[in-house]
């Protein structure tokens, strides 16, 4: 085992434990049963969540995975104020099915929120516990202690720390969450930019990654994909590839085809080989392309269902009624890493390492699709590159148990291709919002209408009852994906964000939700929050035009929530909005705002953008952002989290789309789907808005969709043109201009 | 089968290996260094990114037996003890969210540095506009290299 998992080996292997670590089963709340804070409430022991070794260190345990979003720094900050301790006695265990509490998958921006706000009141639960310990040793009410980094101190001087009495202080209890956390004017750590533990390793050469576990004689994997979703093998030489040098296994069954090999070099020729020497029927199980593939999903026969209906007296005394149709293409997670895990049996029990971002949920998956007891399946965590949502991190877990249980006791690392990743990873859905909206004689808005066709934002294991990685639908004794059920209100999943914050009298959002995909989609980062924010703040813009009203003007003359309002006047205060200021034709700035899920945090964006009316290209040459996340941890990370968003979402807006016909998909290489580069990027600058009284919201996906609306309202500002249909690339924005 | 005889990170290394092997595989499986990443294998990412007598060269496309000059790799750069100024400064900045990108930004930074020790911001974005960071951590990395000139000239 490589070295930068030490740690981890020691937890197996047990150690010196002071307090005898051991999980409680999941503990599934009655409905009799007090709820608790975050992700307590499910996970109510406390030593599920942390440990104290005697040898001076504290170890926390979260269900939640690092993923570059800097979780693990901003758990150890909260972790500390709350022990008084120092940063670097924590270490911390992030998802794994043998030493983490369940969490569910790291999704939706709530690792803080749900993990953070765990392990604030367990941290001072235990605390309490220890405190209560030590002054039974010393003969001093607990009030009377101060603690220092772990050394309790008594008002005589007396001392005794965490570390040695540690074993009088029983962790292995129920937790109560009733003695409260330190405000925040006594936290030390929390509300700091303490620089992030995940990253020192990461441009050392350290073992940073799953592609950095390396393993006693572990051999390299590689998949065949079929070429279309749509084809089934007909023949394959696989004798002539099981004679091929290095060669140590070669897996068919059904559809899937997977190879190991002593190098890694040899896995991928004779990934090639059987690429070149496999026959398959391919059929057109792909919607149409371009508009046409809107149509489609606007054609096909999925009622509409009611996410939203109020009705005011005053709607039908609108004067003035738009209407518009935005469109969203299919987008690809494109992480820069594809997705790699390594996987090794040993009498029938099966160790994965992988970048899930859901161990328990993936251990399910794999318990099902090789018909074994989960609790014969080990699961753990290590990252890989960004994945933005779900993105491959899943399937290769199974295509290397597959691989590896060819491979016989030799565990096998095995690693998707580039083209594996762009033409095999869930996408994020194509969307088409009809919005239409009715003024009243001084222009405000008396009703809103917001209609939206999607395919699914979450198939990821456990989302469904049946399978869905990947290469179990491939299998000769395939396992179906259940198409999933939508991800219901409040938080939705195809309508996230779809019902607008703005106090609308009359407000009515539709969805078609189209189960059945034909193109596998799952979730991308925020969602349908993207797609749905970009329409509605578009569309914001429109009906402030056709009122003749100034944007944010306009936003604050129907927002009520005070937070709300506050980011927005901050984010045009910073940005230096001029109000009605109109574009040049070729220079123009725009404005939006949203809450993401309308639940956690709040984002207003202003965008400056550059249009060459010549080629058409778009440049945002500037974007400003204000964000209230609530109680701020870590101010840098939240700052990083909406610098990348707004660029990534930038560079999905301006340039991204998956490329198909009826059979196949396109996308193979960075070549068929361009990003974002660094002469086409931003500068960018965020308003924090800290609120240390009020609790966490989450922000890793909460720049997505108003930095898409504030783009696609600065070209609306800069050229009087409206562009509806992502994304604007020269050859649309020529043609718009034209 | 051949034998060839590697210069890295100022060692003389032996490996056996099919001459057409890309040189990644070759430092990361067979030398277990972790810098270079597969992110392509189609020279397109730059997280594969090694320098070859000072040049930045895409290990994924660069058969093991083209190479005669001397690799560094970033462990050749400095080790978390002692940090070259280009990783303290990519630390300091904290100019990564995943990091996946960051062994070919800190690489090309490096060969950018010694060959232009002032770069303007418009120099470090053509230098490193063929690498892709898909967490967007453009900015920051931007800032890193500048962090990394300022202290490397004084």
């Amino acid at each position: 085992m490589s070295v930068g998992f030490s740690r981890r080996e020691f937890l197996k292997t047990g150690g010196a434990l002071v307090i005898g670590f051991a999980l409680g089963p999941r503990f599934a709340p009655a409905q009799d049963v007090t709820p608790l804070p975050g992700s307590l409430n499910a996970n109510r022991m406390l030593n599920a969540w942390l440990r104290i070794d005697s040898n001076g260190s504290v170890t926390i345990f979260t269900g939640k995975i690092e993923l570059g979003q800097g979780i693990g720094t901003a758990l150890t900050q909260i972790a500390a104020d709350e022990l008084n301790v120092d940063l670097q006695r924590i270490e911390v265990v992030h998802g794994d099915t043998a030493l983490t509490p369940n969490e569910g998958p790291t999704v939706g921006s709530l690792s803080v929120q749900d993990s953070g706000t765990a392990m604030r009141f367990a941290c001072a639960e235990a605390r309490d516990i220890l405190l209560t310990a030590a002054g039974a040793r010393l003969g001093v009410p607990l009030a009377e202690l101060k603690v220092n980094d772990g050394t309790i101190v008594a008002p005589n001087g007396a001392t005794a720390t965490y570390w040695e009495i540690a074993a009088d202080a029983n962790l292995r209890r129920e937790a109560t969450a009733k003695v409260q956390p330190k405000p925040p004017a006594e936290h030390t750590w929390v509300g700091q930019s303490v620089p992030r533990r995940d990253i020192p390793k990461k441009f050392t050469g350290g073992a940073a990654y799953v592609q950095d576990v390396r393993l006693p004689r572990m051999l390299f994997g590689r998949v065949v994909r079929p070429p279309s979703p749509g084809a089934q093998l007909v023949a394959v030489d696989e004798a002539a590839v099981r004679r091929m040098p290095g060669v140590v296994a070669v897996v068919r069954d059904g559809n899937f085809l997977g190879v190991a090999a002593e190098r890694e070099e040899q896995a991928i020729r004779a990934r090639e080989a059987l690429e070149q020497s496999a026959t398959w029927t391919e059929t057109e199980s792909l919607p149409p392309s371009g508009d046409a593939l809107f149509e489609h999903m606007m054609s096909l026969p999925v009622p509409a269902q009611t996410v939203t209906e109020k009705l005011a007296a005053t709607a039908g005394a609108a004067g003035k009624t738009l209407e518009a149709l935005y469109t969203r293409p299919y987008l690809c997670h494109g992480s820069l890493g594809p997705s790699c895990a390594v996987a090794h049996w040993q009498d029938g029990k099966l160790t994965v390492w992988t970048h899930s971002q859901g161990v328990f949920a993936l251990r399910g998956d794999l318990a099902k699709a090789f018909g074994m007891d989960a609790k014969d399946i080990r699961c753990t965590h290590v990252e890989g590159a960004g994945c933005y949502g779900h993105n491959g991190a899943d399937d290769a877990a199974l295509d290397a148990a597959l691989v590896a249980r060819a491979a016989g006791d030799r565990p096998v690392k095995l690693q998707w291709m580039r083209d594996d990743e762009f033409m095999w990873e869930p996408y994020g859905s194509a969307m088409a919002m009809k919005l239409s909206g009715g003024l009243d004689a001084q222009g405000n808005v008396v009703s809103w209408t917001h209609e939206l066709w999607s395919y699914s934002h979450n198939a990821r294991p456990g989302s469904n009852a049946g399978v869905s990685l990947l290469a179990a639908r491939h299998l000769e004794k395939a396992f179906k994906l259940v198409p999933p059920a939508d991800v219901p209100q409040p938080t939705g999943g195809s309508d996230r964000n779809a019902i607008p914050l703005y106090d609308f009298p009359s407000v009515k959002v539709l969805k078609h939700y189209i189960a059945e995909a034909p193109l596998r989609t799952s979730a991308l980062r925020a969602l349908g929050g993207y797609a749905n924010v970009f329409a509605l703040e578009s569309f914001m813009d429109e009906l402030a035009a056709a009122a003749g009203a100034d944007p944010v003007e306009y936003r604050l003359r129907h927002m009520q929530d005070p937070r709300a309002r506050a980011a927005i006047e901050a984010a045009a205060q910073r940005a230096g909005w001029q109000p009605n200021a109109r574009g040049d034709g070729t220079r123009g700035r725009g404005f939006a705002f949203a809450r993401y899920k309308n639940l956690a945090c709040y984002v207003a964006i202003a965008a400056d953008v550059a249009v060459d009316r010549a080629s058409g290209h778009v440049r945002v040459t500037r974007a400003v952002a204000a964000v209230d996340v609530g109680q701020i941890v870590n101010p840098d990370s939240v700052v990083n989290q909406i610098e990348g968003g707004i660029i990534q979402s930038a560079s999905w807006t301006l340039k991204e789309a998956v490329r198909f016909d009826r059979t196949r998909v396109a996308t193979r290489s960075w070549a068929d789907y361009p990003i974002m580069h660094f002469e086409e990027v931003p500068e960018v600058e965020v308003v924090l808005l800290n609120q240390p009284n009020e609790r966490f919201l989450g922000v890793g996906e909460g720049a997505q969709g108003p930095a898409a609306a504030a783009i696609a309202n600065a070209i609306a500002n800069a050229t009087g043109k409206r562009l509806r249909a992502l994304p604007f690339t020269p050859a649309k924005v020529k043609q718009a201009l034209a | 089968m051949a034998n060839f005889t590697l210069r890295v990170n100022g060692m003389a290394r032996d490996v056996a290996a099919e001459p057409d092997t890309p040189l990644l595989y070759i430092l990361r499986n067979d030398l277990e260094l972790n810098g270079p990443k597969f992110g392509c294998g189609l020279a397109q990412c730059g997280a594969c990114t090694v320098l070859v007598d000072g040049q930045p060269v895409r290990s994924c496309v660069t058969p093991v037996s083209a190479v005669t000059g001397r690799i560094t790799t970033i462990e050749g750069l400095g080790s978390a003890d002692q940090l070259h100024p280009l990783q303290r400064a990519f630390i300091k900045e904290q100019a990564c969210q995943c990091g996946f990108c960051g062994n070919g930004m800190v690489m090309s930074a490096k060969a950018l540095l010694d060959r232009n020790p002032r770069p303007s911001e418009h120099d470090i974005k053509r230098a490193l506009n063929d690498h892709l960071c898909r967490c967007a951590s453009h900015n920051r990395i931007v800032r890193a290299v500048q962090r990394a000139a300022k202290e490397m000239q004084s």
